[in-house]
């Protein structure tokens, strides 16, 4: 192979050409990888065709779809923007993405407050078992969401352990059925959710915080700043860039989540827990409007993207 | 100085967080240790350990073939989706070529790309090529999904092996396909171990794409035959629970024996580009 040449000793041109720029850019995606290969298109083509017929290909089907009125059996019709248009003005495909909005601050906001409490408390000295505590904490992020949703739901049911709990403390003017009620089920579902992503959070910023150099917590006590000053003055910038990656994981999972809704609720009781995730599946498959569905998924993918782009924007713009 | 008030509040917080997050996972090990007969969904101390629960989900509920389903489907996507990203990983990684940066953003795309996205003309597809009903409708699309964290994931990989290997292995006159087969495969077993057990546990957990593709019962995976038994069998708690039981039970030992590979393919799956 003429690939294997010589004159590609350490410190020839070619070499150094792959190294020089990964440090001047900080090891990112500008270090060359090594010479132009056209073989490397027959390393990526198995791959390419996989990813392209089971995603690319069904990921513009659903935006094909999206523009048609169909029910999955006869013969589809053009619906141009109808669906789209749908989606912003019919109460019953507009609420689902209300929902996910309020789910969000459970799914996203909560667990990263939450997280960083945890991660500040945890890093302010030695704490032992830490190790113990990072296992348990991420142990839901490993459950399947069904098994969590089964769980969640003998806890919320009428007569399950939070009503016992609130009955044992004579709070029994508190209890109902959780995921049953209106106005609860929803927050309830949501609680799920920041059980299911705290853990992650928590370690993410924890590992975060071990990389902020200890003299800039020195430099601050010796300032006499409390744990409050130390917290918003050392320990959030220093976290800045975990926040982002916890803030877009979180978002992606939580706005992907139709297991959990599926298993605890199936989007009621009404539509008070629909979600767009759950509203693709009960649309296109259980009252055979597939076009609706479709758009309902673009308008979730949409949402997803515009999301985690803020997010990272926010952090970079920061940090120029 | 940290005062000794301050300990004792951050072992109480850690403690309570730790109790809360293990609540749910000790009901329904209780549970499933309970007696069958017991109508009470709460937290009680079973009498004995109960395995009967177990043997009853395994024959009664088909947990057992649903069991095998699973691994057969995870095992398959396990293997396809490594064959595959490794050499378009290594390519992207170490090779230059028109093209390349556009090529591996697509597959990024993948990353965040909500399967809701997906699931709908893939049901349509599957169906026309009389796949669906099959393993073949769980296995390809989760291979693909796949896909998207197994060569962001390895490229970073390759990436971060030290040119002087690549240098010495074409030196000693290794082909280039030989050089990532035999030197840095073997090199990068740490990151390929994080690769397998994420798209295990990915594949394992999967429920959505098992919905829809299969409506059989010989082909359920494990967490759609917990889904469904749960609608059948409302009063089983205690089967409901053994079967929850047994499906998770395979992710958690592999997670507290293995747990670091977990933490770190879960939390670079955000991207940072």
């Amino acid at each position: 192979m003429s690939a294997v040449s010589t004159g590609d000793r350490p410190g020839t041109r070619a070499s150094r050409r792959v190294r020089l720029p990964s440090r001047a850019a900080g090891g990112h995606s500008s270090r060359a990888p090594g010479r132009p290969r056209a073989v490397g298109y027959l390393y990526v083509l198995p791959a390419l065709v996989l990813y392209a017929l089971f995603l690319l290909v069904p990921l513009g089907q659903t935006a094909w779809l999206s523009l048609l009125h169909w029910d999955g059996l006869t013969a589809a019709t053009w619906a141009g923007a109808d669906n789209y248009t749908a989606l912003l003005t019919d109460p019953s495909l507009r609420g689902p993405f209300l929902h996910a909005i309020v789910l969000l601050l459970f799914y996203s906001a909560l667990p990263v407050a939450l997280g960083l409490l945890l991660a500040s408390a945890l890093s302010r000295f030695r704490v032992r078992g830490a190790a113990f505590f990072r296992t348990v904490l991420f142990l839901p992020q490993v459950l399947a969401m069904v098994v969590v949703g089964v769980a969640w739901r003998s806890i919320l049911a009428p007569d399950g352990l939070l009503n016992d709990a609130l009955r044992a403390v004579g709070l029994d003017s508190l209890t109902r059925s959780w995921l049953g009620d209106y106005t609860w089920a929803l927050p309830s579902v949501g609680a799920v959710g920041t059980w299911v992503e705290t853990g992650l959070c928590v370690v993410l910023f924890l590992a975060g915080a071990q990389r902020i150099p200890r003299e800039l917590y020195e430099a601050a006590r010796v300032d006499g700043a409390g744990p409050l000053r130390e917290f918003f003055a050392v320990t959030l910038p220093g976290l800045r860039a975990e926040i982002a990656v916890a803030l877009t994981l979180t978002i992606v999972a939580g706005l992907r989540n139709f297991d959990l809704i599926y298993i605890t609720t199936s989007g009621g009781p009404g539509n008070a827990t629909s979600v767009p995730a759950y509203e693709v599946y009960h649309r296109a498959f259980e009252t055979n409007e597939v076009g609706a569905a479709a758009a309902m998924g673009m308008g979730l993918t949409v949402l997803i993207f515009v999301l985690t782009v803020t997010v990272s924007r926010l952090v970079e713009g920061r940090n120029r | 100085m940290t005062g000794r008030l301050e300990r004792t509040v951050t072992y109480g917080i850690l403690l309570l967080f730790a109790a809360l997050s293990l609540t749910p996972v000790a009901g329904i090990l209780s549970t499933a240790f309970g007696r069958q007969s017991s109508l009470d969904t709460g937290f009680s101390l079973p009498d004995g350990l109960n395995w009967a629960n177990f043997a009853d989900a395994w024959t009664r509920g088909h947990f057992g073939s649903y069991l095998s389903n699973s691994v057969l489907v995870a095992v398959a996507v396990v293997l396809v989706t490594s064959l595959l990203a490794l050499p378009a990983a290594y390519a992207f990684g170490v090779m230059r070529f028109p093209g390349s940066g556009l090529l591996f953003y697509t597959f990024v795309l993948g990353l965040t790309l909500p399967q809701e996205a997906l699931v709908v003309p893939l049901y349509f597809d599957l169906r026309y090529w009389q796949l669906t009903d099959t393993y073949w409708a769980l296995i390809l699309p989760q291979t693909a999904q796949s896909l998207a964290f197994g060569v962001f994931w390895m490229r970073s990989y390759f990436r971060s092996v030290p040119a002087s290997v690549i240098e010495a292995a074409r030196l000693d006159g290794a082909s280039s396909w030989g050089t990532l087969w035999r030197v840095l495969v073997p090199m990068g077993r740490p990151a390929i171990s994080t690769l397998v057990v994420i798209v295990f546990m990915w594949t394992w957990n999967e429920f959505l794409m098992a919905l829809v593709m299969v409506s059989d019962e010989a082909h359920r995976t494990v967490s759609l035959g917990l889904a469904f038994f749960q609608g059948q069998h409302t009063s089983e708690t205690a089967l409901l629970a053994a079967a929850s039981v047994l499906i998770a039970l395979p992710v958690v030992i592999v997670y507290v024996v293995l747990q670091r590979r977990f933490i770190e393919g879960m939390l670079t799956g955000a991207v940072k580009e």
